[in-house]
């Protein structure tokens, strides 16, 4: 195992370092493609889109973010800290009368409570949903595809993990090609069942 | 359904341009060459900038003795200016935020332009309280830290309310609005035509690629942020409202402040999105992604708030009367409509809620002359019920003997014509600096309209 493979291992196990990489036109074209190669026992997909494609989601099987739930908890921390920390230095450290009102007075302490809330859930759910994408990462593999930079654009690229042991160099291409592949890229070395690179 | 949603399709996109064109077009707003208008407007916004800087140097060296503020008038205009820019930026979070979550596909290409409105307004805003306190270089005792002087803010006053919620509205806008904007900074690394600008754009894009657990993810924190900024904007005006209503002053103490500030907020708001978006969609020749359907559906928002605010103003005078308190009563059946400044007082009712009832007629609905003027107008009106609100509530207290009529300085006025430079100078930069209609969610918006069939195999 070479240290870039090593390296790599773990990241995003399908898509990163695809063995093979099709461009289609449009997000239809890239489900039927998908469904191709799944219906020859493929699995390891990965698509690049310039914007959600509907089903797409569905056909690989992809659950719900989690990422609510990293947000419910910041947002619950952080509120209630909020509030300690408000009750802490005005009850305990610093207590401050003013007109005689209570030192721990609720309802003044629940708009910074409800701020914080908000703002740390906020902030939570952005570095999650950059660092659960795998960003920042500047450079990745299908960067070099040639083409991949219409992906942003109106291009669909449906990707193949290189370790996914179901490929077939000869037969995925021509299933790609008819189910609308504009143009088939195979990276690196193919496993290619029928023996060796042609 | 599938008919009625073709048909809006239409109205919204006319042309049903493809993912490429749309791309080719919206994208391009950041690399075509300088139009004479955009480099005027840049150059008279640059020299305001200058003079705000100027006056700000001035403030803070000489203190705010330079500002027309006295006792009792304490609040001049550096309050006015910062309730009317932090309420201008409410239309934005309105509508990328609450009209995303009621699925109101219109929103969808003015929706980064209106959340630039809301950041570069709150820029603004942020500088007078800051102003305000006289000493600025102390801001930071707002903030809770360990000092040295062993003490800590009073957060049971509202001046530390106000610190947390500007300060939370404005980093949440940054946050939804980038978060947004990457999947558009990503098509833009893959398109600007210079290297340098490819370099710039692929670094703010952290290497997007749109695959699908990037887009899964993604999905759901703009969903969350939007869900999140829903009560946030709600509740900063709000707490802005509250520096005015927990005190004892006739005029202000009352429990109508937080809905009547943030609806007057939201109505100043989609006023400033119509001022703006006019002469951009002209200068930038984007009719087919901003279209009348568009201007029609803000005019109906501006006749709406128009309307709530007419209601507020109804009730607080009416209020005022029932309460029995004379202050009150002197406060809204004499002073504001026959006193010192009885002009402001009609002069705000006919901008905020005579001019709008022209959007009654669609066809003033969609004449871009007929919005611009009256969300001129607007503006203006906003602008003036603050200046009703804090001035003409302060300068007639309860002595008459300490009663003061208020005079804005030159320092003043120049402050407010700054804010106004630098708000546009920074709204110039971000036309120029990133697509302002979003690309890959109109594309989707597309998409989804026209029923492009998902299902390509039986």
């Amino acid at each position: 195992m070479t240290r870039d493979a090593r390296r790599d291992r773990g990241r995003e196990p399908s898509g990163d370092r695809p063995a093979v990489m099709a461009e289609f036109a449009s997000g239809p074209a890239l489900l039927a493609g998908i469904r191709a190669l799944r219906d020859a026992g493929v699995s390891r997909f990965d698509a690049f889109t310039p914007y959600e494609v509907a089903g797409l989601q569905a056909l690989l099987g992809v659950r719900r973010s989690r990422l609510t739930w990293i947000a419910l908890v910041a947002g619950l921390v952080f509120g209630g800290g909020a509030y300690l920390l408000q009750w802490w230095i005005n009850v305990v450290d610093y207590p401050l009368n003013i007109g005689g009102r209570p030192f721990h007075s609720a309802p003044a302490f629940i708009p910074i409570a409800f701020e914080m809330t908000v703002l740390f859930a906020a902030a939570a759910a952005l570095v999650s949903a950059i660092a659960l994408g795998g960003l920042p990462r500047l450079w990745h593999p299908v960067f070099e595809v040639d083409g991949f930079e219409r992906a942003s654009i109106d291009r669909f690229w449906l990707a193949v993990g290189a370790g996914d042991a179901a490929l077939d160099r000869a037969r995925d291409t021509a299933a790609l090609v008819a189910a609308g592949a504009l143009r088939v890229e195979w990276l690196g070395a193919p496993p290619d069942r029928a023996g060796g690179p042609p | 359904m599938t008919a009625s949603d073709g048909a809006m399709l239409d109205e919204l996109l006319p042309g049903r341009p493809g993912d490429a064109a749309l791309s080719n077009q919206l994208l391009s707003t950041t690399s075509r060459p300088l139009t004479r208008g955009w480099k005027l407007a840049f150059a008279i916004c640059g020299a305001l900038t200058l003079l705000l800087f100027a006056m700000v140097a001035l403030t803070v060296l000489r203190g705010i003795g330079m500002w027309g503020n006295n006792i009792p008038v304490a609040w001049g205009f550096g309050i006015i200016n910062f309730v009317w820019w932090i309420g201008i930026g409410h239309a934005g979070t309105f509508i990328s935020a609450i009209l995303l979550l009621l699925e109101q596909h219109w929103r969808t290409s003015i929706n980064r332009f209106t959340e630039g409105m809301t950041l570069f307004a709150v820029i603004q805003a942020g500088l007078f309280p800051l102003l305000h306190l006289g000493r600025p270089w102390f801001a930071y005792w707002l903030f809770p830290y360990p000092s040295a002087m062993d003490t800590w803010p009073q957060v049971r006053s509202a001046l530390p309310w106000d610190a947390a919620a500007v300060s939370t509205y404005f980093t949440v806008s940054v946050m939804f609005w980038y978060l947004g904007l990457v999947p558009d900074l990503a098509a833009l690394r893959d398109r600007a035509p210079t290297r340098g600008r490819r370099i710039a754009y692929g670094i703010l894009a952290l290497g997007w690629r749109g695959s699908v657990q990037q887009w899964r993810h993604h999905k759901v924190a703009y969903y969350l942020l939007a869900g999140l900024a829903t009560p946030l904007v709600l509740s900063v005006h709000s707490v802005v409202s509250l520096d005015f209503a927990i005190t004892g002053l006739a005029g202000w103490h009352s429990t109508l402040f937080p809905p009547f500030f943030v609806a007057g907020a939201i109505l100043s708001g989609f006023a400033m999105v119509l001022v703006l978006i006019l002469p951009a969609r002209r200068v930038f020749g984007l009719h087919n992604a901003i279209t009348p359907r568009h201007l029609d559906a803000m005019a109906k928002l501006v006749l709406i708030t128009s309307w709530i605010v007419l209601y507020s103003y109804v009730t607080e005078i009416f209020v005022g009367w029932y309460s029995g308190d004379r202050y009150e009563m002197y406060q809204h059946l004499v002073n504001r409509p026959s006193g010192w400044y009885a002009w402001s007082f009609w002069l705000m009712l006919s901008c905020n809620c005579l001019a709008t009832q022209l959007f009654w007629s669609r066809r003033m609905r969609r004449s871009p002359t007929v919005l611009f003027a009256v969300a001129l107008l607007v503006n203006l009106g906003m602008w003036l019920e603050r200046f009703e609100i804090v001035v003409v509530s302060l300068s007639r207290d309860f002595l008459p003997s300490a009663w003061h009529f208020f005079k804005p300085t030159w320092v003043d006025l120049g402050i407010l014509t700054g804010t106004l430079g630098f708000f546009g100078l920074l709204f110039l930069g971000f036309l120029r600096l990133v697509p302002f209609v979003p690309v890959a969610e109109l594309k989707q918006m597309r998409t989804e309209l026209a029923h492009e069939p998902a299902e390509a195999r039986p």
